[in-house]
């Protein structure tokens, strides 16, 4: 015991040893339940073991008891803060199975809204991530920029975070017209003017920088290993978006730039969802610029229910009313991996269908997965007070990750 | 068939399937193309080989996800699915194995590090076992849970549950109690699902040959009376025809006085 008092670094009587923290599961910088088991070396991490899971609601298993339709507001619970994201794979993927064609306009204002959609969740995450390293004004201006998403989500679909709006065969319910022409406004005006100001206090803040660059740094080798997808393979330098390599609904057709980053740290991580806000602001304006009239759901009376009018006219669009909301529809057997590029990442939908009304099985692939379990080793070495900002950049909600 | 849906669009499957279902010789069992998905099915003791190969030779650099699946009709009853991407390729493919309760399949943590909590959650799930996996610990599940949740034998409701008792000032776990049993609706068509016996339909199940005797009587009698029984006839059958197909994937509720 005394050759060790003497071996030690410090001054005072004590052997310094590495000791263990916990880091919540209620902690106000782990973006949710995380809790964090921490090995330290005085402030150096040496070790992290991060227990998730504790948002678990068995959402898959729960969709196994549901009808096709039943099981969609599931999606928006998942990732809560980008939902018309996650009802994006599994519309396509039940879409895939019944190999049903979708409206062009329907096909539109999907895209239009994945894109509100994504600007909603970078606007949440890049005001978080500034305010766990310390910020706090940028944060209250990008949330009225949420703010504004969430009302124009109220008015296409009537519920501002759970909208249950896209639906198998199109989407739910058409758009007034001045809905569309107030996004059109609201992304000419008031987003690059809110969120440029915003980000100008940010970007090139002496504070913020230090606290972000050369930040987990992750080479492109380990972020294809790690199976990262989204912003975090992105800021790695590799171009890999599945809007533009694996295009579905209009994607095709919208004309706009992957950004990536240089260093692949967190402060990349977090300019290339800034950039990505802009590039979203692209596709919605190309968007209503080339949306066509027309229907927004399939006209398949065997997917797609009629509407309430014409249910009240038409027997046979009572039966078919009547049918879809009680047994459903029924889906052929087979299974599809359907992912789509969610604000996050991949986010992926693995279907089985057994030819009845529910689904059989229905894995969910969450982005958060991949990304979380490579805190370890992006952190060791990293102080403490940087994993807040290695969690802000990984953009990780938990009902997403714990399903 | 042609493509209708605005799913992903990826790089095209044609002569994937073979060239793939070559490389893999012996080690495959099956392959095949459905819905646009190529799907290989390898030999369990050789996936470790396989994605090696598919990683390595074929440039599937991701492994983006390990789903488990339950079929407890078949002998080895899990089914363990591994999704490939190719980021040069820009192609999917999904890799299957088979496995029992007690078998365990190769870990594939040495090919992608990122397949241990994936590994974890097939574990937690379904109870699948992973050889080679040197931290197989439940991962969403409660500490000191029992049980695999997601296996079709596993009921939805659960087990036990848990709630804050203000007398012990702690949270207690208790067997679930519900006031109501939960209750699964079956909204299929009488003559295609509905395995179950409808309330004061009891008797209609004790005696079989009954409804087979009117038919023969009615159709000497008028027509309209020939209705009746016909209509009848198809209710009693179909259940027994629909049953085999149904029973495993569908719940039946526990039926009240039949033989």
């Amino acid at each position: 015991m005394s050759m060790q008092l003497e071996q030690s670094p410090t001054t005072g009587d004590d052997v310094i040893t590495n000791y263990t923290i916990n880091f919540g599961p209620q902690h106000p910088a782990a973006h949710g339940v995380l809790r964090m088991v921490m090995e330290l070396d005085g402030e150096i991490i040496e070790r992290i073991d991060p227990h998730v899971g504790l948002l678990h609601r068995g959402t898959e298993k729960l969709i196994e008891h549901k009808t096709y339709l039943q099981a969609l507001p599931y999606f928006d619970r998942l990732d809560y803060c980008s939902p018309l994201a996650m009802e994006h794979s599994y519309v396509l993927a039940i879409e895939k199975l019944l190999n049903i064609a979708v409206p062009e306009r329907a096909q539109y204002l999907r895209v239009l809204f994945a894109e509100l959609t994504r600007i909603c969740n970078h606007m949440l995450n890049i005001g978080a991530h500034v305010m766990d390293v310390g910020a706090m004004t940028p944060n209250l201006w990008v949330f009225e920029l949420r703010e504004d998403c969430l009302n124009f989500f109220e008015r296409a679909a009537g519920a501002r975070m759970h909208m249950a709006w896209f639906r198998p065969g199109g989407v739910h319910q058409d758009v007034p017209l001045k809905l569309l022409t107030d996004i059109g406004d609201w992304v000419d005006t008031r987003l690059p003017e809110l969120f440029g100001d915003a980000m100008s206090l940010v970007v090139d803040n002496r504070i913020f920088k230090q606290r972000n660059v050369d930040i987990a740094l992750v080479s492109k080798e380990d972020a294809i290993a790690w199976g990262f997808s989204g912003p975090m393979i992105r800021a790695a330098g590799l171009p890999w978006d599945l809007r533009k390599s694996q295009p579905y609904d209009v994607y095709d057709r919208m004309d706009f730039e992957i950004p990536v980053g240089t260093n692949s740290d967190c402060y990349d991580r977090f300019m290339v969802r800034v950039e990505e806000v802009y590039q979203s602001a692209r596709i919605i304006k190309q968007c209503l610029a080339e949306m066509p009239e027309g229907p927004v759901a399939s006209d398949d009376r065997k997917v797609v229910p009629p509407k309430r009018g014409e249910m009240k006219q038409s027997m046979e669009a009572l039966i078919h009313h009547f049918k879809l909301y009680t047994e459903g529809f029924h889906v052929p057997a087979g299974e599809v991996y359907v992912a789509t590029e969610s604000p996050k990442g991949e986010f992926g939908v693995y279907l089985v269908a057994d030819g009845s009304n529910k689904p059989y099985r229905c894995k969910i692939r969450p982005t958060a997965f991949s990304h979380l379990q490579a805190m370890d080793f992006m952190s060791v070495g990293h102080m403490l007070p940087d994993v807040t900002a290695i969690i802000g950049a990984i953009d990780v909600v938990f009902g997403e990750c714990d399903r | 068939m042609a493509v209708m849906h605005s799913a992903p669009k990826l790089a095209s499957n044609e002569g994937v399937l073979d060239a793939l279902s070559g490389a893999l010789g012996t080690m495959l069992l099956s392959a095949k193309e459905e819905h646009g998905e190529l799907i290989f099915t390898v030999q369990r003791s050789s996936i470790e080989d396989a994605l090696r190969l598919l990683r390595d030779d074929h440039a599937y650099q991701q492994m983006m996800e390990i789903a488990g699946v339950d079929f407890p009709d078949r002998a080895e009853r899990f089914e363990v699915v591994y999704m490939l991407l190719s980021l040069t390729k820009n192609h999917r493919i999904m890799v299957k194995v088979c496995t029992d309760e007690a078998t365990p399949v190769p870990t594939i943590t040495a090919l992608w590090p990122n397949a241990g909590w994936l590994e974890r959650e097939v574990f937690d799930m379904y109870g699948v076992l992973f050889a080679g996996n040197t931290d197989l610990r439940r991962i969403l599940t409660d500490y000191g849970f029992e049980g695999h949740p997601f296996r079709k034998d596993f009921p939805l409701t659960g087990y036990t549950e848990l709630r804050y008792s203000e007398e012990e000032k702690r949270v207690v776990y208790e067997p679930v109690e519900l006031a109501q049993d939960l209750r699964q609706f079956d909204f299929m068509s009488p003559w295609e699902g509905a395995d179950y016996v409808l309330p004061g339909d009891e008797k209609a199940a004790e005696v079989p040959p009954a409804p087979s005797a009117p038919p023969a009587d009615a159709a000497k009698k008028s027509p309209a009376k020939k209705a009746a029984p016909k209509k009848a006839a198809p209710k009693k059958a179909a259940p027994k025809k629909a049953a085999p197909k149904k029973t495993g994937t569908r719940k039946t509720k526990p039926k009240a006085d039949t033989p």
